[in-house]
């Protein structure tokens, strides 16, 4: 009998030869837990990650950055407060506004830097019924024009983990007409909204559609086996394909 | 040594959990005479040396930019406290 490893080679499945020289750089901050599975993403969508360090001050030239769920600084003062404020950040949100827009998606933790580094708008609150949730968690897609879901379909649903305390997503209701009327709400959660946040929004992008912050992990629903058992498991890698083609496509 | 001290509610308009949660607790405990609980965070700045308008300046400064978000937070009150 054949013995079959716990886990697997991260071999890529969804690898093109032109997308395998496109680096993604993976945040690491203090407290930060879900950076490796980030990693192993970008190397199974067919890229090459590449770690970077909150207290780096250069971006060592990635084409796109991942910012990871976790608990970056213990999330004192309030979840991504203090990050936003890390050397890196500055480069960061930099690059993000700069000409050559460069990709950025905030998972979990990385969604509340961001609205905390307001490049997204709105807020992160405690899940309304104060608990920490982990559960598979239906998303529809609704704005397939960002950098991070052009492999999507338009209305998709997928289903990837949701684990989280403080997820309810919040804004004033000026904000939220405008996300809508812009088409910049990303992700809504589909049945069962899980933590209370305004208008099922599951996840947003910025103007430009360069920055997408979202509370579930696609990131952890990239690999028969190990993901959701609902749906393939691996619907959460169109993330990191579509950002490999957005990119490709723009150096064509 | 004095301290500065900054006072940070979340906003009347955002329901917060962690008070309803306080509410309910309350009761159970036989403190039946309060409606409604909100919870705050305070700040203490120590300061070595006297609180100049430019340190005060300062303090208000970081209360707006680090120590609240203004998105779901206001600061509700800064003042130096002398020890």
């Amino acid at each position: 009998m054949t013995e079959q490893p716990l886990i697997g080679e991260a071999v890529a499945i969804a690898a093109e030869p032109r997308l395998a020289g496109a680096r993604i750089g993976v945040v690491t901050f203090p407290g930060t837990l879900d950076d490796r599975d980030a990693a192993r993403a970008v190397r199974l969508a067919g890229a090459t990650p590449v770690a970077l360090w909150h207290a780096d001050t250069t971006l060592a030239d990635v084409d796109a950055v991942v910012i990871p769920g976790g608990f970056s600084y213990g999330d004192y003062l309030r979840a991504g407060a203090i990050a936003r404020f890390a050397p890196l950040m500055s480069k960061i949100i930099d690059a993000a506004n700069s000409e050559a827009r460069l990709p950025v998606l905030g998972i979990c933790n990385g969604f509340q830097i961001l609205t905390e580094s307001h490049l997204l708008p709105g807020s992160m609150i405690k899940n309304d019924h104060l608990k920490f949730l982990c559960r598979d968690q239906v998303l529809r897609v609704e704005n397939t024009a960002t950098a991070w879901t052009g492999d999507y379909t338009a209305g998709q649903e997928i289903t990837v983990p949701l684990k989280n305390q403080d997820g309810q997503y919040i804004a004033d209701e000026k904000t939220l007409d405008a996300l809508e009327a812009e088409n910049r709400v990303v992700f809504r959660y589909v049945g069962w909204n899980p933590n209370g946040s305004r208008r099922d929004i599951a996840g947003i992008t910025n103007e430009a559609g360069n920055v997408v912050g979202l509370m579930p992990h696609p990131e952890h629903a990239i690999e028969a086996g190990f993901g959701p058992e609902n749906g393939s498991g691996t619907e959460g890698l169109g993330f990191f394909t579509s950002v490999l083609n957005k990119i490709v496509g723009d150096n064509k | 040594m004095p301290r500065i001290v900054v006072d940070v509610m979340p906003k009347p308009e955002i329901l917060d959990p962690q008070g309803k949660a306080i509410v309910g607790a309350l009761p159970r405990l036989g403190f039946t005479a309060f409606s409604g609980v909100r919870q705050g965070k305070r700040f203490e700045l120590t300061v070595d040396g006297e609180v100049t308008e430019e340190i005060l300046a300062q303090a208000r400064n970081a209360a707006e930019t680090l120590l609240s978000n203004p998105v779901i937070e206001d600061v509700v009150n800064v003042e130096v406290v002398e020890a």
